[in-house]
């Protein structure tokens, strides 16, 4: 055997072992209820704004903290603690994917991904929804 | 119906040059393969003839079709769908070129130009691997005609056409039946340029970097040539030029698309290992791996089966990352990917249709390859350089693996796997072992000579380079030091041992050129690169591990309602309006937000910083710019201070006018006397005395003036006094009044009016949105210019290759 083909072995072995470690690390996408069994470990939850519940957020006293509650759409409902400032058009996001981790009841959330109307996407609906309006 | 006002000829003059487009490079791509094929000279010529002019016919189409998306984009013709969706009014003219490539079909008339340029530029080279390596790119030219064809079979949809008007588009929408439809509001103007890509490396960055994508089916073209023509090893000269011009301009590409990220984005950082960014650094990284076997394929007869595979990989995975960013199946794990538009199975024919006949015709030829089969000695630079292409070619499989693994699971599956925790970790502490070996071996490898290498010698000649590097890296690393302990110590060590790995390579190929090439600049190209390379990893490695938050709340105070505030970092710093804020080494104070823009699309904020040593002050105006398409609310835009060692990254994380919604608390009106007490909801305050023609700290009136203060003191429950004067006076004929406010008791007092008998009028309000504040956050980024500045080495080095190489081709030509 050739030293260059052992090498690429190696290296190869190598490539597989870090994918395999690689997918030891994924996490899963959850509802509030799944999520609420894997209390205490990381997870992408998706819920939706509840709008009827107060969103707190009170920058001139604390930027860094703001409250809201989530609904998802098997009914599940979880007060969420954020520890970074408010997301523009916060309330109007119809979608929310909220990394983080469900602790004490309430789910500690480390990022928040808003599915806006899109922000960075051409979105036909709206396209569609502002030339049909006024 | 006859509609009234539309100019409908550019769209069916476009929509013509497109189907002559991929007609005329149909013909060119037959044409060319009789050409390839045929026997005698005279059948050759005949062919090439006729596949020329269907070439020149094809870029003249496909140049016609370019300039009347411009036009319609910057005629506004809003019939046009294209017009409409992607620009507005308002855009200034600078933008109206991003606007073309905001959309998919642009992007892809951008990249069909860029082959078509390439394509004339290896017709006017001519020779024996025009008709072979034509063949391919015009083929290329006939699959991206079919991008924007926009035809139905069918329900199948092939293609996306550029030129539908509005009314084709919303078929259904009621206000097309209208004859006179234009004159309709909402036809008047176009949803707008998405406001991240308002930005002016985004004029410049799609450009390059499709130049970069259709440059890599050059050395794509020669292998696929090389083995239909089964010979195997005769473009190689010829095509090294082409493959350095690849690696220059995609590098730089992806380089300026880090640019903007880092200036428009606020993720803080010019790389997120998002896949559109990795879907454009695997090809790149294919592309290098197969750049340095085929150097040592030209120099010692090696690793030419491994530049077969690497340049076929590239250019496939070009087509790959297409399909990953325009198919939408990345959906949720990426920012900005287009969405689905319904070409999916359009898109993975594009990759099956290079990326199976390649494969066929590697698998057939694979053992006819020419290869050496005495085995590289280990003492031999073509040994190690193939080692590093390996290791770059394997670095960028864990990267596209990594990438694509779960849209992909996901959506065959049927599961719900996501991103790790942190994304970016996944793919850092990887990388970072890709750094360290690379950069090693970029400063070693060149000391070797091909074939063999005297025993002892390297030693020697790399002995004060590795020194050098040494002690420079243990100087970084003890004295200005690596702050990057999120991770544990295993990966700091590996960031201290990267670091070193980086400075070996700059030294030692700065060493090199010294003493290997005794100083001949012209032959230096490879060595300059490596030096840029080096530089560039130095440059990410301390930018983004020493990335320092400085809007942290120090005060201490406020705090109170969040348990825990002790444990998070709280990045995000609240300033008021006017009050200068404690942000460690500055002051920073917001002084004024301005909306300066034409059309009142972006509002700027002024914020002053202020070292505390006295010696520095500089203002910084993040802005944030209105969102397009419709969308409500705003988007940020950094602004940044660039110091040669640092840059200091602000952006507005919130602004009260962020939210749309309105004050409504409206003043209310108090008839009072000197020493009266009006109350309000947390207190009262008592109004001293009325001062005419102040002269004081905060105005400046004269005896001539017509003026009158109040001085007030505010008594709130808690016991605190804050003192409020509000003014009226008369300037130019009319009555002004300014008003003054108490932030902290969000209270705002006005001298309405002086009224009979002595009396005055306060108007008071009391409101929680009225304290004018924003909320920043601020990064401290060291030494991203060394990032910038390797950059552009690298680029240096890559085109003085490309030179020397292509004087070195010519040369050849003229032996023959």
């Amino acid at each position: 055997m050739k030293k260059t083909h052992i090498i690429i072995l190696i290296l190869i072995a190598v490539a597989i072992a870090v994918l395999v470690s690689y997918m030891g690390d994924l996490t899963t996408y959850d509802t509030i209820a799944s999520a609420n069994q894997k209390e205490g470990k990381f997870v992408h939850l998706i819920a939706k704004l509840d709008l009827k519940q107060p969103v707190q957020y009170d920058p001139v006293k604390n930027p860094n903290y703001m409250t809201f509650t989530v609904l998802d759409s098997l009914g599940g409902s979880a007060r969420v603690v954020y520890h970074n400032s408010k997301p523009t058009d916060f309330e109007k996001s119809e979608r929310l994917v909220l990394k983080g981790k469900m602790q004490n009841g309430q789910f500690e959330c480390n990022e928040i991904v808003m599915k806006c109307p899109s922000k960075y996407k051409d979105d036909p609906n709206a396209a569609k929804k502002n030339l049909t309006s006024n | 119906m006859q509609y009234i006002g539309e100019n409908l000829l550019p769209g069916q003059l476009g929509h013509f040059f497109v189907v002559l487009s991929l007609v005329a490079s149909l013909v060119a791509a037959i044409a060319y393969i009789k050409a390839a094929n045929a026997l005698v000279p005279e059948e050759h010529n005949s062919w090439r003839k006729l596949a020329r002019i269907s070439f020149f016919i094809e870029a003249g189409s496909v140049f016609g079709t370019f300039a009347i998306i411009y036009y319609i984009v910057s005629s506004h013709s809003f019939e046009y769908f294209y017009a409409w969706n992607h620009s507005s009014t308002s855009l200034s003219v600078n933008y109206l070129l991003s606007c073309i490539w905001e959309g998919q079909e642009g992007s892809f008339l951008l990249w069909a130009i860029w082959h078509s340029i390439i394509g004339l530029i290896l017709i006017s080279k001519g020779g024996k691997w025009e008709a072979p390596v034509m063949t391919v790119i015009s083929f290329a030219q006939v699959c991206l005609a079919t991008m924007i064809i926009g035809l139905y079979l069918g329900d199948t949809k092939i293609g996306s056409n550029p030129f539908l008007l509005v009314r084709q588009h919303f078929q259904d929408a009621p206000i097309f039946q209208r004859a006179d439809y234009l004159s309709i509001p909402q036809m008047k103007d176009g949803q707008g340029l998405n406001q991240l890509l308002q930005n002016y490396w985004m004029v410049i960055h799609p450009p390059i970097l499709f130049l970069g994508f259709a440059s890599t089916i050059v050395p794509f073209s020669y292998v696929i040539a090389g083995l239909w023509k089964k010979d195997y090893s005769g473009w190689t000269k010829i095509a090294l030029p082409w493959s350095l011009f690849s690696g220059a301009i995609l590098g730089t590409g992806i380089m300026m698309g880090a640019a903007w990220a880092y200036e428009s984005l606020t993720f803080g950082g010019f790389w997120a290992w998002d896949p559109v960014e990795n879907a454009s650094l695997v090809p790149w990284l294919v592309m290098i791996a197969g750049l340095h076997t085929h150097v040592i394929f030209n120099a010692t007869g090696h690793s030419l089966r491994a530049t077969y595979i690497f340049y076929i990989l590239s250019f496939v995975l070009v087509l790959y990352s297409t399909f990953l960013t325009r198919s939408g199946v990345l959906g949720d794990s990426s920012v900005h990917a287009f969405t689905d538009s319904g070409m999916n199975f359009q898109l993975m024919l594009f990759i099956a249709v290079f990326f199976l006949p390649a494969i066929y015709l590697m698998a057939r030829n694979y053992t006819k390859i020419p290869h050496v089969v005495k085995e590289e000695s280990s003492y031999s630079r073509e040994f190690w350089m193939f080692i590093g292409a390996l290791v770059l070619f394997l670095s960028a499989l864990v990267i596209t693996w990594q990438t694509s693994f779960t849209p992909i699971y996901n959506k065959i599956t049927g599961k719900t796997t996501a991103m790790p925790e942190d994304p970016e970790f996944a793919f850092n502490k990887i990388q970072v072992f890709v750094a360290i070996v690379i950069g090693v071996l970029t400063a070693i490898t060149q000391y070797f000579k091909y074939k063999d290498t005297p025993r002892g010698t390297i030693l020697k000649k790399i002995a004060v380079p590795t020194l050098i590097a040494a002690v420079l890296s243990l100087c970084i690393s003890i004295f200005s030091g690596i702050e990057y302990n999120k991770q544990g110590i295993g990966f700091l060590g590996s960031i201290h041992v990267a670091l070193f790995a980086a400075l070996y390579a700059i030294v030692a190929n700065m060493g090199y050129i010294w003493t290997g090439l005794h100083g001949k600049v012209k032959a230096a190209g490879a060595s300059v690169a490596h030096i840029g390379f080096g530089l560039m990893l130095v440059g990410i490695i301390i930018a983004s591990s020493n990335r320092k938050v400085l809007s942290i709340n120090t005060t201490g105070i406020n705090l109170a309602f969040d348990p825990k505030s002790k444990e998070k970092s709280l990045e995000n710093l609240t300033l008021v309006k006017g009050l200068p804020t404690d942000m460690g080494k500055y002051m920073a104070t917001y002084e004024s937000n301005d909306s300066t823009s034409r059309h009142g699309t972006v509002m700027y904020f002024k914020v002053n910083f202020k070292n505390k040593n006295g010696k520095e002050e500089f203002n910084l105006y993040p802005n944030l710019i209105r969102n397009t398409k419709g969308q409500q609310g705003f988007s940020n835009n950094p602004d940044s201070k660039h110091y040669f060692g640092k840059d200091i990254f602000t952006y507005i994380s919130y602004a009260d006018d962020m939210d749309s919604e309105k004050d409504t608390t409206s003043f209310r009106k108090y008839p009072v006397n000197v020493s009266d007490t009006v109350f309000y909801s947390n207190g009262f305050f008592v109004v001293n005395k009325v001062v005419p023609n102040p002269n004081n700290d905060k105005y400046k009136f004269t005896s001539s003036d017509t003026a009158v203060m109040a001085d007030i003191t505010v008594f709130s429950k808690d016991g605190r006094q804050y003192k409020a004067r509000p003014a009226f006076y008369v300037k130019n004929n009319q009555a002004n009044y300014t008003l003054d406010t108490v932030f902290a008791q969000n209270l705002a007092i006005g001298f309405g009016r002086i009224l009979d008998g002595g009396k005055i009028e306060l108007e008071v309000k009391e409101s929680t949105r009225m304290v004018p504040f924003v909320a920043l956050k601020v990064y401290e980024f060291p030494h991203i210019n060394v990032l910038w500045i390797g950059t552009l080495i690298m680029i240096i080095g890559f085109v003085m290759s490309m030179v020397f190489r292509l004087k070195q081709s010519n040369r050849l030509k003229v032996a023959k």
